[in-house]
């Protein structure tokens, strides 16, 4: 199909809202249909009217409450036609009066409820954590870009709560387990004696799934946010969720995971952790301390269990030129900072960073900006890639990514982060990568070593 | 329970994904059909809702709404509460030159009522002249349905808060059709008018002397049983309130007895007015109370839609009065109305009305639709409401309480607006009523309310 052939259109539906994943599930399903060249269908964020502009639609006045639909086809109705299917099936008829929805985390805390887990874009995601709190349940925050007084005020009103169980997980709380429950991107795990309080998500998913192949489950993961450990929050979040996994009676032994916390937050948790009946193993991301791999091990040793190898799946024999550099395409944070740590690489890019995150879905599910990276690395390039398996991710990342591994010009190391219960089979991914020339670790600091060492 | 000895039952609000993984793994959830708040109102919610005040000044306020207790005291001319010189009128304030047609005729059958001028041009004039003081009937602890235009000589319900000593006062209801709350002031309005000051009033108050406060808390809670909503529908307050009446009409004014109680019978609107004074003096009691968001007035003048919320004293927060939806009455139709009126929207403000619409089957033809139509406005109601009013209930949704005190940061978060039940009134000055149906409220005037809190929010720490 030739752009000369295509129509554009662009349709603007007032007040009508669905959420980012949800339009990014539909604009994929349009880009996919023979004939057409471009399509968005959006919500009119100043972001994504510049996203379009930029893609050379004309956009009309809109607010960022209205739904735009633009489409470059040969056939536009067609193209249209399939956004509408595909977005009544996202929404419900309107209800019976007995089946309304609730509108607001207020409301729907009337019904009996535990927990609240909150993933509206992040400016808005304050009113409904402040809804949970006020109302005294736990609140797990998986949205990103909530500002940090935001942050402080609700980890403060939950303290002020009579419930001692009010915990607030996040924000950019990317998993959690509780009562073998996943929630966010969280890996299906075996339950067993270790207690996981984790600063960092896929820092977490790192250590249990690792526990997890070596026979050893969790009884809770309990993640407070990547910033609850920084001088303006001062770890209310992870002295409270310690003190939780210690009065759990299936808790033997607790991991904090977190980065370095700021020196002063740093000896509040100590003295926490120094009031604690449970054992408690530390993995600070930080130059000298353990890595998440050797910090599993320590777990492991002071359960008195065996430390398995990790599986890895070496790469077919490839005839690239030698290797000058070392590139990350990390979907997690935590995990892109270990393996600059040890890879030495300051080339790392965390595309779940907030930069990046900002009116479009995180990379666990997006594969689209790291398939765009590998198409344009070198064949003197190593790079090194995460990808995280569990219920919420790319329900099969290797669909696209693969194919993109297979294509790119560098030599590809990936760190599979997942578990054999995962819905995504471990094995069938590892596999596809492997296919596509990828050497594939379940230890992300033995895929950085492995990189380091092709140089 | 606590949070770690169970599989937790999980609210879920924002990306439909993550509600999927947990229905995947077979745990129950409760998904928040959450959407953007109204433009521009991001930040303003934040640090409003950030407040530290917030939650115990809306929880005082709602729950002195709540806990009021209306009795109807007396019946009193309003001479005697107006100073001299000065009309009251619904809504926020307005000038002549704004006025809409409605309100001008009000304005002008007024002035022929009082004397104060010979025919409707020179009331005209004088009016236009600022001849006389014209102010809010909400500034003067009262409320007025429609233009709400109250002067000396009518005669107003006097409504005390048993609870917390508030009172508040409404105009004498006139009846259908041809009416000057509606705009209308031909010669048999006018006739009407006197017959009200001369006869009805003094009838009444001399019948109120004899029976006492009468308590309207538990009248409203039975009409709401008895299928009224006491803002479009009044039959069955109306009816009660005439059975308590009665006796003491027959024994205060025996000459004038079966007039006065034919004419309460001929008009299911009767109670209408002395509803409004019973919930302005159950919002008034919710007044003033520092941080509060919660919504103390609903009113329109005809041009504009204003509200009042607790924690900003006396400010307007206005919009354009829309035009209603709604059936119209022989031969009119939407040409022929006229913006929103009326302070009736009080019933609304303190949990009835169109808020109370599911205990009201029989009006939900009239105002367009079916009875599940009823009871969605109603249970929508609830998303924007702090409480369920303890005393008014409505026997179909389980005698649940009505949806009771509007929190301006619900509506900005979930873009409800109040559901309003009204009459409309002819667009020319002099018509009357012209139908009846369901408005809506502009957003703005919510909007700028919540911006308006936010900037007497100190900084929130940062």
């Amino acid at each position: 199909m030739n752009d000369a052939a295509a129509r554009e259109v662009v349709l603007v539906r007032r007040g009508t809202y669905h959420d980012s994943v949800t339009l990014m599930r539909v604009s994929r399903a349009l880009s996919d249909m023979p004939g057409v060249t471009a399509a968005m269908v959006a919500m009119a964020t100043d972001l994504n009217v510049s996203i379009l502009r930029e893609l050379g639609f004309t956009i009309p006045e809109t607010d960022p409450g209205d739904l735009l639909i633009a489409v470059r086809a040969s056939d536009t109705e067609a193209a249209v036609e399939e956004a509408d299917r595909q977005l009544t099936t996202f929404q419900r008829a309107d209800p019976a009066p007995e089946h309304q929805p609730p509108l607001t985390t207020r409301s729907a805390a009337r019904t009996p409820a535990d927990l609240v887990l909150v993933s509206t874009p992040g400016e808005h995601a304050f009113a409904e954590a402040l809804d949970a709190v006020e109302a005294g349940l736990p609140v797990m925050i998986f949205s990103d870009g909530m500002p940090v007084w935001q942050e402080r005020l609700l980890k403060e009103r939950a303290l002020l709560q009579r419930a001692g169980d009010v915990l607030v997980m996040g924000p950019d709380c990317g998993t959690a387990v509780i009562g073998g429950v996943g929630l966010g991107f969280a890996n299906v795990l075996r339950p067993g004696p270790v207690g996981v309080v984790a600063a960092s998500g896929t820092g977490a998913q790192q250590v249990t799934s690792l526990l997890d192949w070596a026979g050893t489950g969790v009884s809770h993961v309990l993640g407070v946010g990547g910033r609850d450990l920084s001088a303006e929050v001062g770890g209310l979040s992870a002295m409270r969720a310690l003190r939780m996994l210690d009065d759990d009676p299936a808790t033997e032994l607790i991991v904090l995971i977190s980065k370095p916390p700021s020196p002063e937050v740093a000896r509040a948790v100590e003295e926490a952790v120094g009031r604690l009946r449970t054992p408690v193993v530390r993995a600070m991301l930080q130059e000298g301390a353990p890595d998440l791999t050797e910090a599993t091990e320590r777990v492991l040793r002071a359960l008195g269990r065996p430390v398995p190898e990790w599986p890895s799946w070496p790469s077919w024999p490839g005839g690239r030129p030698a290797a000058k550099a070392i590139k990350g395409f990390y979907a997690g944070g935590t995990l892109g900072a270990e393996a600059a740590m040890i890879a030495g690489s300051r080339d790392i890019v965390d595309y779940g960073d907030d930069a990046y995150t900002r009116g479009r879905a995180h990379p666990m599910i997006d594969p689209a900006l790291r398939v765009e990276a590998l198409a344009h690395t070198q064949d003197t390039d190593v790079v090194l890639m995460d990808v995280v398996l569990g219920h919420g991710a790319d329900p099969d990342p290797a669909a696209s990514l693969a194919h993109a591994v297979a294509r790119a010009p560098a030599t590809v190391v990936v760190a599979l982060i997942g578990t054999e219960g995962d819905p995504q089979d471990l094995h069938r991914q590892a596999a596809a990568f492997r296919e596509a020339g990828a050497a594939v670790f379940t230890s992300n600091a033995q895929a950085a070593r492995h990189a380091r060492s092709l140089l | 329970m606590t949070l770690l000895s169970a599989p937790p039952r999980v609210v879920t609000v924002g990306a439909g994904l993550l509600d999927d993984a947990l229905r995947a793994q077979a745990v129950p959830t409760v998904p928040v059909a959450w959407r953007p708040p109204l433009p521009g109102t991001a930040e303003a919610l934040a640090r409003v809702l950030a407040d530290p005040r917030r939650h115990a000044a809306n929880e005082l306020a709602v729950s002195r709404l709540t806990s009021a207790r209306p009795h109807l005291v007396g019946v009193r001319r309003a001479s005697e509460v107006l100073a001299e010189g000065t009309f009251l009128h619904a809504g926020p304030p307005i000038t002549w030159e704004r006025a809409s047609g409605p309100m001008r005729g009000a304005l002008i059958g007024a002035m022929l009522l009082e004397g104060l001028a010979g025919d409707e041009h020179e009331a005209g004039r004088a009016l236009a002249a600022g001849g006389v003081t014209l102010r809010p009937c909400h500034e003067h602890a009262t409320v007025g349905p429609m233009a709400g235009v109250v002067s000396p000589s009518m005669w107003l319900f006097e409504v005390r808060d048993e609870e917390h000593g508030g009172t508040a006062y409404c105009s004498l209801n006139e009846g259908l059709g041809k009416v000057l709350r509606y705009g209308a002031y031909g010669p048999e309005v006018l006739e009407r008018l006197r017959w009200m000051d001369e006869v009805l009033g003094p009838a009444l108050a001399a019948a109120l002397e004899r029976t006492g406060p009468l308590d309207l808390r538990s009248l409203i809670a039975q009409a709401l049983q008895m299928g009224d909503e006491l803002h479009n529908r009044n039959r069955a307050a109306t009816s009660l309130l005439l059975r308590e009446l009665a006796p003491a009409v027959v024994e205060a004014a025996p000459g004038a007895a079966a007039q006065v109680l034919r004419f309460i019978n001929g008009n299911d609107h009767f109670f209408l007015n002395a509803g409004m004074a019973a919930a302005k003096v159950s919002t008034d009691a919710a007044r003033d109370v520092p941080g509060s968001s919660l919504v103390v007035a609903m009113a329109r003048n005809g041009t504009d839609f204003g509200v009042q919320v607790s924690g900003l004293g006396g400010r307007w927060f206005t919009g354009p009065a829309g035009v209603p939806d709604g059936l119209y009455l022989g031969a009119y139709g939407p040409g022929d109305a006229n913006p929103d009126i009326g302070d009736s929207t009080i019933t609304e403000t303190s949990g009835l009305g169109g808020f109370a619409m599911a205990a009201s089957p029989a009006i939900v033809r009239f105002v367009g639709g079916e009875v599940s139509d009823a009871v969605r406005a109603t249970r929508s109601m609830y998303e924007i409401t702090l409480a369920e009013h303890p005393a008014y209930q409505i026997p179909g949704l389980g005698f649940r309480g009505t949806p009771a005190g509007i929190d301006v940061a619900l509506v900005a978060r979930t873009g409800l607006l109040p559901v309003v039940n009204t009459g409309i009134a002819g667009r020319v000055a002099g018509t009357g009523q012209v139908g009846a149906g369901l408005v809506k409220p502009p957003a703005e005037a919510f909007t700028s309310a919540l911006l308006a809190l936010a900037g007497s929010v100190s900084d929130p720490f940062e």
